[in-house]
């Protein structure tokens, strides 16, 4: 069952490269249909029969490639599945109006399905590091899409961080597999010891995913090419792209190398956190075009992720686990509210044909789906009940509480208070103005794509319960949240 | 000092050069080729530091094998990209 998740985005990558353009078109909705219905078949199948590990081709590893299907690597394949779904709808609309542009997003798109999907199934450090590469390929290559000026520097620039990163990743697993002959997750968190290698292993692996996560102060590449890129891109690049080097540096500093961190570093990481927190808002209350604004947004709430390191690492038991499911919950919450967010502004672009926050009078009258999908995403980002944003931000002040950290509880609060303060512009400008000029009519299915999203990210507070249920079937779980030395 | 030792230390060299040389060199070619032999210091250490630890072993080459392909398809798209970016008027050394 495991390795259908990545034949299908491959299998449909070459199929979309090859096929006539008509053919193209046909074949998308099957293709989502296939890959949602096989993440969630796979769930399924974890919840009844716990974790599975599968080699690949029957090569067993070291040289065989294994992947491994737990809780934590489902939700998050059921998770691509579904927002890539809602993506390629919106994306099978808004393209109409780009056709050569349309050529390649297909191959690209399905290719990023396969490099993530890769990336959550991995099994060993060097699997995730061919994942990262693929994804930062296909990512750079979406946004180079228009190839216009503009983007196309932004595609640079992003492309030199992507491969200086996973470079720095690169050598970080060169010397894990020096000092301990081994690849694989699971034995290394038995065996990596605090010793300066590892250390300075982990060192080099973290500057290589924090620059890849746009983690302030290394996050100068993100606002532009997330900015700049066309809104089904940004949609998918927002929510899933940068995840996936989180989620390796997650699995780094709780799991694999969970004996060699120390709390000073976990706090030093919180404090990068705060600072995305404070410059990504500050910024996003300062730019004059929305789609910036929605860009230093993901800067921000993904500073949030960093408070996981403070929160999780050298403290009670209880408290990593409250740190740990919040941070999982921000992570779906935001992946939801940003797409959808994402999408939205995109709908509302192309309907006033500009994209400058002052000049959006009137869009409430004209373009009311689209402004009520971006109102429920806000509500998710500002951590406003009832939604997934509230309850990951409530998991992770109660894990602040009970480990006594009220300098990261300021840090959340603040946060919050910025987020309300940058959305609020919008409705501003939308609610109070009247329109300046002709607003444009847009399809209905680019309105609601978005909503969709934005109604999955409000319910997500209803059903939390399930995500972190199905956290729980993992082998990798137990030794995160306890954590640490 | 064995051989595979020596290669580890001049591929850890080679790597703090090119990093140097990546950070300070404004010209987009010149980071792109920076990139390319920091590659090459990573490779040299992935072969020479386990095998002077555990002798001689199939995995590190099967890696550095993958490596290279993986470097000279991100060198493509970055030619490719920089060549766009100049014809569309782009500076290469902003």
């Amino acid at each position: 069952m495991t390795p259908i998740l990545l034949i299908i985005p491959l299998a449909f990558a070459i199929l979309t490269l090859l096929l006539p353009r008509h053919w193209v078109r046909a074949i998308i909705i099957p293709g989502l249909v296939l890959q949602v219905g096989a993440a969630v078949l796979l769930c399924m199948e974890i919840y009844q029969h716990g974790p599975q590990d599968y080699a690949l081709g029957d090569w067993q590893a070291p040289l065989g490639i294994s992947l491994i299907a737990d809780g934590f690597s489902v939700t998050l394949l059921a998770l691509t599945a579904l927002i890539a779904a809602l993506c390629a709808i919106y994306a099978q609309y808004f393209l109409t109006r780009y056709p050569r542009e349309q050529r390649y997003f297909w191959p690209l798109f399905w290719f990023l399905l396969a490099a993530l999907n890769g990336i959550w199934l991995a099994g060993d450090l060097f699997n995730l590091y061919v994942g990262l590469e693929l994804l930062g390929l296909s990512a750079v290559g979406m946004v180079a899409l228009t190839a216009e000026k503009t983007t196309l520097k932004a595609a640079l620039d992003y492309l030199y961080a992507a491969l200086f990163g996973s470079l720095a990743y690169l050598a970080g697993v060169a010397l894990l597999y020096g000092a301990y002959g081994t690849l694989s997750i699971a034995q290394l968190s038995d065996m990596a010891a605090a010793n300066p290698t590892t250390q300075v292993a982990l060192a080099l692996m973290t500057v290589g995913l924090l620059l890849k996560t746009a983690i302030f102060p290394l996050h100068y590449w993100l606002p532009p090419a997330h900015g700049g890129a066309l809104a089904p891109v940004s949609a998918l690049l927002s929510a899933l792209v940068v995840k996936a080097s989180f989620y390796i540096l997650a699995l780094l500093w709780l799991d694999v190398g969970a004996l060699a961190v120390t709390v000073t570093a976990a706090q030093a990481m919180g404090a990068l956190g705060a600072g995305a927190i404070f410059w990504g808002s500050w910024q996003a209350f300062q730019t004059r075009q929305i789609k910036m604004l929605v860009a230093y947004s993901t800067v921000a709430q993904l500073g949030y992720l960093m408070l996981l390191f403070p929160l999780a690492i050298g403290v009670s038991e209880a408290a990593a686990q409250l740190a740990w499911q919040g941070t999982i919950l921000h992570l779906l919450a935001h992946a939801f509210a940003k797409a959808a967010m994402f999408l939205a502004v995109g709908t509302l672009v192309l309907a006033l044909g500009h994209g400058r926050i002052n000049d959006f009078g009137g869009v409430s009258q004209r373009n009311p789906v689209a402004l009520f999908a971006f109102g429920l995403s806000a509500v998710s980002l500002m951590g406003l009940p009832p939604s997934g944003g509230f309850n990951a931000k409530w998991l992770l002040l109660q894990s602040a509480i009970a480990s006594g950290q009220w300098h990261w509880f300021v840090v959340m609060i603040i946060g919050g208070l910025l987020t309300a303060a940058y959305v609020f512009r919008v409705f501003r400008v939308s609610f109070l103005q009247s329109a300046k000029h002709e607003i444009q009519d847009t399809h209905p299915a680019l309105q609601l794509s978005a909503l969709a999203l934005a109604l999955m990210a409000i319910a997500l507070g209803f059903v939390s319960e399930l995500p972190l249920s199905l956290m729980n079937l993992t082998d990798i779980a137990p030794a995160t949240m306890g954590g640490t030395p | 000092m064995t051989i595979d030792l020596w290669y580890a230390a001049v591929g850890a060299v080679i790597v703090a050069l090119s990093v140097f040389a990546f950070l300070t060199s404004k010209h987009l070619m010149k980071k792109l080729l920076a990139f390319n032999i920091m590659g090459s210091g990573v490779f040299l250490i992935m072969v020479g530091l386990p095998q002077h630890q555990h002798g001689v072993d199939p995995v590190p080459q099967a890696l550095v094998l993958t490596g290279i392909v993986v470097a000279v398809s991100a060198t493509a798209l970055a030619l490719v990209l920089l060549r766009r970016y100049v014809r569309a008027g782009g500076n290469p050394a902003p």
